[in-house]
């Protein structure tokens, strides 16, 4: 017998196109699709249930159709909307949802997609957190306290039902040419401002990958929680020269303010947590994703960022013009070398006349 | 009038800032005359009688440059320059020299002809890059390139190697050498590969010892060295971008053990704030050497402890004095009083050139203890005294040696 997977935040992009990605899956026999509204793109063979996972109705949904698979992917950041909606979608969906598995005899797995969130950013950071680690500094409010609240629900469901197998995905940052998240948003400004005085190491995983990471975690028989990101670091200054755009830096507390009133012009959303990613970065380490999971992003850090590069139009200092101004600079050069040349030996003559 | 010209520079005599106003500026009237024979009066009954003639002459002499002060806005009621123009003889009208100066305005890089450029190029190219000027430069240009657009790579640390050796230690090396003439000893004791935890002690009250040791082992060694920084290098501005690129880290267990299994020689300074911002008074004086951490990192990763002894950085910043509550607004462990800062200014920021000696000790294995050793806080402790002990010993000889502290 095949698998039941129920997918919950499928009327987002990433959400609706892991959900296809899985229904094509010949190990998968059926998907369902929950979220609150209906996906905008084309679903393929999902079935969609229009339900909200606060609401009892998805424990009915979970018996009826014998799920024995649960994916998550509904934990996202406050998206323009204020931190108290976002708070109740997260942690109290993801309460009903596990109160809603516990009840269920026929699951078998539940793979929650975190965030590298969970980890924070502060000065204290250690250079790459492992899995084991915590954050530095959890704020009162805000996604970050937010996500390790879910992960403890998670936990806390794991230590209730030993008989289900709980795989933890924490995936950094996804970039792809038709991703759109806070981000890719930002990367898509046409003046980039940073923090003044910092420059933040960050990873970055192909959309792709991190697709393909969430369907090997559901697909496996492997438990556990495990940093997902593509190979290598990148500083933000690295990326904003790559895409050849200038950079603006400004004081931290002006970014802070800058970021709301981009926010209230529905530009960029700029949260606090993400004010603070801007200014000490994250490094994660993947040892486990690959020596415990065994999944390999196809992609690295840089490769990821290059593709997603190739669809944003250059910036003023695209390298293409950077080559150009090169190239013409040396074979000015090179045409005047010997002209240059007998100038020198005309000037070298001068000076020994002079001295004589 | 003729056609002389004259440019008027300076307020002719009157007190202000030269903006043509009447009325002197507030710290101009502190500086005139009147205010300071005011001051002087008080003094005068108490000070013997020459010098009291001298206040009295003084007195005497110096309200006379007042009077064209007080006389100008009479003469010039108008508050016009013009008016005053028909009484002084040669005073210049304001209009005509603006007019002179207007006139001899030209483009500086006019009339250059494009030949001379050209060979001013080459022969600064030559200058900076040798006779073998061309591919140098286009070298140069393709690095510039790569900077540009972004195609280089960091470690996970944050480190660019490119920029290190090719700025930062290109811009400390002249200090090093000729500033603080550095003598290097026992480079023999630094691993060819491998990691290597290099433990050293801190003062000089900012961390310039460990630029120096890091420059020092750069070039004596070969090898980078990766310092373990304090948090707070990480929350200031510009320092943290600068230190992550310079291959600094947070110090903390989990870094400082990641980098020792990835073979790095680390450098770390267990006295942290307590070394750097001690008093003048105690220098030398090793202090606490933090919870053996660094210890237990070594022996976990079994890597050797190479103790390190800095000399000369004591008396870079000697620090007499500290602000605590000014320094705790700040967010910072201490504001340095030296001699110099802040009574130069920035003049006070320039450090002392004493003589300075580096030595690096015999390495301390660690790979004899096994892996449960770092458990043990006994074994920890007698470790961390044994490292601590052999830097404060090698600093008493090393200062016996030293002639003088700028010798």
């Amino acid at each position: 017998m095949g698998r039941v997977v129920l997918v919950t935040g499928v009327a987002r992009d990433l959400g609706r196109r892991f959900a296809r990605q899985l229904a094509a899956a010949p190990e998968v026999d059926r998907v369902i699709g929950v979220d609150i509204s209906p996906p905008r793109g084309d679903m393929g063979a999902v079935s969609f249930a229009r339900a909200d996972i606060r609401n009892p109705v998805i424990a009915k949904v979970i018996l009826r159709e014998q799920v024995d698979t649960v994916v998550h992917m509904s934990v996202l950041p406050s998206a323009s909307s204020g931190g108290g909606a976002a708070k109740e979608l997260n942690v109290i969906g993801t309460m009903q949802l596990l109160a809603a598995c516990q009840q269920s005899p026929d699951l078998e797995h539940f793979v929650l997609k975190s965030s590298t969130a969970v980890y924070g950013s502060s000065s204290r950071d250690p250079a790459m957190f492992s899995e084991d680690m915590d954050a530095r500094r959890v704020g009162a409010v805000g996604f970050v306290k937010d996500l390790n609240e879910v992960e403890g629900y998670v936990r806390g469901f794991a230590r209730r039902r030993p008989d289900v197998r709980v795989t933890t995905l924490r995936t950094t940052s996804a970039l792809g040419p038709t991703l759109s998240t806070p981000l890719t948003a930002y990367f898509r400004l046409p003046v980039i401002p940073t923090v003044l005085g910092f420059d933040p190491r960050m990873q970055f995983l192909n959309d792709n990958d991190l697709l393909d990471a969430i369907e090997h975690a559901t697909l496996s028989d492997i438990a556990g929680t495990f940093n997902i990101a593509g190979d290598g670091v990148m500083m933000l200054s690295q990326a904003i020269r790559r895409l050849g755009r200038p950079a603006l830096p400004m004081p931290g507390f002006a970014v802070a303010s800058f970021g709301s009133a981009m926010r209230q012009a529905r530009l960029v959303d700029f949260s606090r947590e993400q004010v603070a990613f801007l200014t000490y970065g994250r490094g994660i380490d993947t040892t486990r994703m690959r020596e415990v999971l065994g999944f390999d992003p196809s992609r690295t850090t840089h490769d990821a960022f290059a593709e997603f590069a190739a669809s944003v139009e250059p910036g003023l200092v695209s390298e293409r013009r950077v080559r150009a101004a090169e190239a013409s600079l040396l074979g000015a050069l090179g045409g005047a070398r010997a002209e240059s040349a007998q100038l020198v030996g005309q000037l070298a003559g001068k000076g020994v006349q002079h001295d004589g | 009038m003729g056609d002389a010209e004259i440019i008027p520079i300076g307020t002719r005599g009157r007190p202000g800032r030269g903006t043509g106003n009447d009325k002197p500026s507030s710290a101009a009237r502190s500086l005139a005359p009147g205010s300071a024979a005011k001051k002087s009066a008080p003094g005068t009954p108490a000070s013997p009688p020459d010098e009291d003639k001298a206040a009295e002459s003084a007195a005497g002499r110096l309200p006379e440059p007042r009077q064209p002060v007080a006389e100008t806005p009479a003469e010039n009621p108008g508050g016009t320059p013009g008016g005053a123009l028909g009484e002084i003889p040669g005073a210049p009208a304001p209009a005509a020299p603006e007019a002179g100066v207007l006139r001899d305005h030209r483009h500086p890089t006019a009339g250059i002809p494009a030949v001379d450029w050209l060979a001013g190029f080459t022969t600064a190219a030559i200058e900076v890059f040798g006779d073998n000027w061309e591919p140098r430069l286009a070298a140069f240009l393709a690095f510039l390139r790569r900077r540009l657009t972004g195609d280089y790579v960091v470690d996970e640390y944050g480190f660019d190697a490119e920029i290190t050796q090719r700025f930062f230690m290109t811009a400390i090396r002249p200090v090093a050498e000729k500033w603080f003439r550095i003598d290097v000893r026992g480079v023999e004791n630094i691993p060819l590969e491998g990691g290597a935890l290099v433990v050293s002690n801190h003062s000089g009250t900012i961390p310039v010892d460990g630029l120096m040791t890091a420059v020092t082992i750069h070039d004596h060694a070969h090898r980078f060295l990766r310092p373990l920084g304090a948090d707070l290098v990480f929350k200031l501005p510009i320092v943290s971008e600068l230190a992550r690129k310079g291959g600094v880290t947070l110090a903390c267990n989990e870094d400082a053990e990641r980098m020792l299994k990835g073979g790095e020689i680390v450098g770390v300074w267990p006295e942290g704030f307590k070394g750097i911002g001690k008093p003048y008074s105690e220098r030398y004086k090793l202090q606490r050497f933090g919870r053996g951490g660094f210890v237990s990192a070594a022996i976990r990763t079994a890597v050797p402890i190479i103790p390190t002894s800095v000399v000369g950085a004591e008396e870079i910043y000697p620090l007499v004095g500290n602000i605590p509550s000014l320094a705790r607004l700040l967010g910072i462990p201490y504001l340095p009083i030296t001699p110099f800062f802040p009574l130069l200014g920035p003049l006070g920021l320039i450090p002392l050139p004493s003589k300075w000696i580096i030595e690096f000790g015999e390495p301390i294995r660690t790979d004899v203890y096994d892996a449960g050793a770092a458990e043990d806080p006994m074994l920890v402790f007698n470790v961390t005294d044994q490292v601590r002990e052999t830097i404060q010993q090698t600093l008493y000889s090393l200062l016996m040696q030293r002639q003088s502290v700028f010798g």
